[in-house]
């Protein structure tokens, strides 16, 4: 998973511009709340095929990146 | 032999408050519970009980159905804010409609309206009765944190009841339990004892908002596509879904999964909030009155909750 990918994923559930999401910023400051993060990553397990089991919390764009790199290496080790 | 719905009734408390009343008490908005939650106002019951709530549905059902409480084979009740661990909610509700008919309670939270939906379709099965009262209320305003924004906004006091006789109307049914304590508990309160001291804790409702989230479509989908398959009627072919009024974004995200207009699903968590098992009796008591279900249509409801537990039914009108 590349940062763009995430990047317009979360532009899509917003609706907002591509452009303004960079590595730090915050999914409080885009109207983004826990439940979003959560149905964020649901879509993404979905489409990834994988169990990403999202059980911390996760504040910036950068977080939620490094988490699913995270999984997606351990589930491929 | 399952049953046939034969009268609806349901009950709410007159102190109604809104988010904006709400949010004198806490910081919170009314664009943000509107927006996060899907709630514009709930009822909350300032000085009546639970089985209060109970009773006044039950009348409003069997009145609907032109039943006699003299007639009702078994009383059951779903809540989890009984007001006393004994005598069960239903007991009190029996003693004051002058039924005779044995009464209990079932407690599979937010679920236990299908819970007892499903267990009043074993006693048809069984052909053990002819009439069945089933109510489902609570009075969830006295489990909250009012500390707590994430939770108190959420929900709401109400009661719903259906009153069941002999048919083949409810034709398949899931029901599920994942037990656990982890997402969503109620705790209880130790009387106070010379032994230990447990005072700490608190009756309050606890849930972690995204694991319940998750719980909640999945189970969702799962158990309507469940029934839906088990009676062999396709997605399209329902016409009303009724989902525990949850949270919109629950519901919303569901939907989106599911191949059934979306204008099908039924909602009022804006004006009732989340009143746990007795949400689906409460929409189904407005559509009915409204005339809006009609002869033969397939009607679902879905559930989901604390236990955990689940369950979705498929009724045909």
């Amino acid at each position: 998973m590349n940062f763009e990918k995430l990047a317009n994923i979360i532009a899509e559930h917003v609706d907002c511009d591509v452009n303004e999401i960079k590595k730090d910023t915050t999914f409080e400051s885009l109207g983004i709340d826990s439940l979003d993060t959560v149905e964020m990553v649901m879509e993404l397990e979905e489409e990834l095929g994988v169990e990403l089991e999202l059980n911390e919390k996760l504040l910036t764009v950068e977080e939620l990146l490094n988490f699913i790199n995270k999984r997606l290496g351990e589930i491929n080790a | 032999m399952s049953f046939k719905i034969l009268g609806t009734g349901k009950y709410a408390p007159d102190f109604v408050i809104d988010n904006n009343e709400l949010s004198k008490y806490m910081d919170t908005s009314d664009e943000w519970i509107k927006q996060r939650v899907g709630v514009k106002q709930r009822h909350i019951s300032i000085d009546e009980s639970t089985i209060d709530l109970a009773y006044n549905a039950s009348i409003n059902a069997l009145e609907n159905a032109k039943i006699d409480a003299s007639e009702l084979d078994l009383i059951l009740c779903s809540t989890v804010s009984g007001d006393y661990a004994s005598p069960a909610v239903s007991c009190m509700v029996q003693s004051r409609l002058n039924a005779t008919c044995p009464a209990m309670d079932i407690n599979a939270a937010c679920s236990g309206f299908i819970f007892a939906l499903d267990t009043a379709a074993s006693f048809f099965e069984a052909k053990k009765v002819k009439k069945v009262l089933v109510v489902s209320a609570e009075r969830i305003s006295k489990l909250l944190d009012w500390n707590d924004r994430g939770t108190s906004v959420i929900f709401g006091d109400g009661a719903g009841a259906v009153v069941l006789g002999e048919g083949n109307n409810y034709l398949s049914s899931v029901i599920n339990t994942y037990g656990g304590n982890s997402v969503i508990s109620i705790p209880q309160s130790d009387a106070p004892s010379p032994f230990w001291d447990r005072s700490d804790i608190k009756p309050y409702i606890y849930m972690n908002g995204q694991e319940t989230f998750k719980f909640a479509v999945n189970a969702m989908v799962k158990d309507i596509k469940h029934v839906l398959t088990k009676a062999e009627v396709d997605e399209s072919k329902v016409n009303i879904v009724i989902p525990h009024q949850a949270n919109i974004r629950i519901i919303d995200y569901a939907k989106r999964k599911l191949n059934i207009d979306d204008k099908n699903f039924y909602m009022n968590i804006d004006r009732y909030g989340n009143t746990s098992s007795a949400s689906i009796p409460i929409a189904l008591d407005e559509l009915h009155r409204a005339n809006n279900i009609k002869d033969n249509d397939y009607l679902v409801f879905s559930a989901f909750g604390g236990g955990l537990c689940s369950g979705a039914c498929l009724i045909k009108w």
